[in-house]
């Protein structure tokens, strides 16, 4: 069977501090006959984008070891949902769940904040360390200010932009902070999800009046007030546009020095693009881990190159 | 009525003309009747327009009710106007914090489930009483003893008759009307949204309280204004727990709370004793009554659809 050329899968370089420039590379062996459908992005070859450069892999010697995940199962009542998965979770680099639906790669994520808990007849075994500490002896309060989470859908508070913010500065069981008082730290929360420019002026107005990309962003400041150690990514940009999913992906590189992101997506080339390690799920079970170069270029599981070949999905 | 079926039917692009015979006298039936209750309607807004206009004058709405047998000496509603806004206030001061409680209950939190089904089956119970089952009740309750200090005590007899047996009452003719509202609001909100807050360290109680009840906001709203708009027309409790004296009958001479505890009357009190049925039989009167209680419901709907149409047009979560 004859398939189309798929477009080229692009990576965002290193220094893309003053624009969106993105550089082309030629689809790896492996992704090549990854089907052009699944591009929901809308890049498009174009001369400009004609430059062979990958951006070089990160040296994980300056990558931080922040969550363990150690033999982790989870099971909704008798259906296992996660099977004995064990993954490092590093500050520095970002990590891309990837699996067909259903693979139990959302489920994985909402267990590094203990949101899983929160579903009736979920039971769990394994264990996950933030730090060396067992996330189960935690308080779940202080634990999902530690590992916060951006949602699939967009959904800031129905507050204003400015509270949206603040809310996530107060701390449980502790006074109401004044408005002057966390000013300084929502405007930095803003300024780090990159919106602060776009809506300096407008931070008493509805959050829910923005554009989707802004509330997606919102959200990621949101996520980043509190100053977590990992940042959880549910799909952020599967419903939003190709530009405010293209600032997210900038976003996210640049975030990844500060807090250890893991992001789960089904969009193969939005993991080649912005993921330094990969892990394919599959049934519950993790097949493949390893660094995204070597995913990409050469799976050693047949499963992992059936996928992301574009087998199945 | 085949003229009435084709009349429609052949307005219509899509052609009924090939439905079986049935069908044709169905939609015929349907149509029928929809532009029969339109015509209800309007003939009691009309008629109740007309007349008021014609009976309604600024001297009724500032003079007391006052005895005798002509409409000069029988004064105006001025008591009874301020008894329904009294009442309306009173009752969904109670119904509207109850209401909200029970809903966010029961759709946030709802265990054990045995006593949420109880609950809900309990609310949707009281909506279907009839007021004066529940009037009875109150008439029992409120001649207790204990609960003398709510209305008046002659002889060491409670009498049982107040604004606050009255609008503890009717608070449960509007609680329903809150709680059904109220949740229809906090169901709408995706789960994403709560989980949004949890994943950010809330609590449910935090989430509750600073996103979901705000969000609700219009519902509850909506509700609070649907059952003000049943307290304000119930008649059974008025006369049975108000005593539907026409004009107000403190209980001593505090000043609010001796009002509260006293006697009074609503305007569909006032109807009902204007009626040309009624003991008053003053009908001029009982319709500029009746026309003022007839706008006081059409805003409150009117209210209803700007707070809906508005909350519809905020931009929502998806």
């Amino acid at each position: 069977m004859e398939l189309r050329k798929p477009p080229p899968v692009r990576r965002l370089t290193g220094n893309e501090a003053h624009g969106p420039e993105v550089q082309a590379s030629p689809p790896p062996p492996g992704i090549a006959q990854h089907a052009a459908g699944s591009n929901g992005n809308g890049h498009r070859p174009s001369s400009a984008f004609a430059m062979p450069a990958r951006r070089a892999v990160r040296d994980s010697s300056i990558a931080i070891d922040r969550m363990h995940v150690d033999e982790l199962s989870v099971a909704y009542g008798t259906k296992p949902a996660v099977k004995s998965v064990s993954l490092p979770i590093r500050q520095g680099e970002v990590l891309a769940l990837i699996g067909p639906s259903g693979c139990g790669k959302t489920t994985l994520l909402r267990s590094l904040n203990r949101l899983t808990e929160l579903t009736r007849g979920a039971s769990f075994s394994g264990r996950i360390t933030l730090d060396g500490v067992d996330i189960a002896t935690l308080e779940p309060t202080a634990l999902r200010r530690r590992v916060t989470m951006v949602f699939q859908q967009p959904n800031p508070f129905p507050m204003s932009v400015f509270d949206n913010v603040a809310y996530v500065l107060r701390e449980q069981a502790s006074r109401r902070p004044r408005k002057a008082a966390v000013r300084g730290a929502v405007r930095d929360a803003l300024a780090r999800a990159g919106l602060l420019e776009e809506v300096a002026d407008n931070l008493d107005h509805p959050a829910l009046r923005l554009s989707g990309g802004q509330q997606q962003r919102l959200c990621i400041a949101r996520a980043l007030a509190a100053h977590p150690e990992v940042l959880l990514l549910d799909e952020p940009c599967s419903a939003l546009d190709p530009q405010s999913t293209r600032l997210i992906e900038e976003l996210i590189t640049k975030l990844r020095q500060d807090v250890a992101v893991v992001i789960v997506t089904h969009n193969l080339q939005q993991a080649y693009r912005i993921a330094d390690y990969v892990a394919f799920m599959y049934l519950g079970e993790l097949v493949e881990y390893g660094s995204a170069h070597k995913m990409f270029g050469a799976p050693q599981q047949h499963r992992t190159q059936e996928y992301i070949s574009g087998a199945f999905g | 009525m085949s003229t009435v079926t084709a009349a429609p039917a052949g307005k219509r692009k899509t052609s009924s003309a090939s439905w079986r015979l049935t069908d044709r006298l169905g939609l015929g039936l349907a149509w029928l009747l929809g532009l029969l209750f339109c015509a209800i309607a309007a003939a009691i807004v009309i008629y109740f327009l007309v007349e008021g206009i014609r009976y309604l004058s600024p001297s009724l709405l500032v003079t007391n009710p006052a005895p005798g047998v002509s409409e000069s000496q029988t004064g105006g509603f001025l008591d009874p106007l301020l008894g329904t806004v009294i009442i309306g206030f009173l009752a969904m001061a109670i119904a509207t914090p109850v209401g909200v409680g029970i809903a966010v209950w029961l759709s946030e939190f709802g265990r054990p489930t045995g006593l949420a089904r109880v609950a809900e089956s309990s609310v949707e119970m009281l909506a279907g009483e009839p007021s004066v089952v529940l009037a009875l009740f109150g008439t029992i309750l409120f001649t207790v003893r204990q609960l003398g200090f709510l209305s008046q005590t002659s002889h060491g007899i409670v009498l049982g008759q107040s604004f606050f047996a009255a609008a503890a009452l009717l608070s449960l003719v509007g609680l329903p009307m809150v709680v059904a509202s109220t949740r229809e609001g906090l169901q709408a909100i995706p789960s994403h949204v709560r989980e949004a807050s949890y994943a950010v360290g809330k609590t449910k109680i935090a989430t509750t309280r600073r996103v979901l009840l705000p969000a609700a906001r219009p519902s509850m709203i909506t509700g609070t204004m649907l059952g003000l708009g049943r307290v304000i027309g119930d008649t059974a409790i008025v006369l049975l727990l108000l005593g539907g004296t026409l004009t107000f009958q403190p209980a001593n001479s505090i000043p609010v709370l001796g009002l509260l505890r006293g006697t009074g009357d609503t305007l569909t009190g006032y109807i009902y004793y204007n009626a040309p049925t009624g003991d008053g039989n003053q009908p001029s009167k009982a319709y500029a009554a009746a026309f003022v209680l007839m706008l006081m419901v059409l805003a409150l709907n009117l209210g209803v659809d700007f707070v809906l149409r508005r909350s519809q047009r905020a931009v929502r979560w998806s």
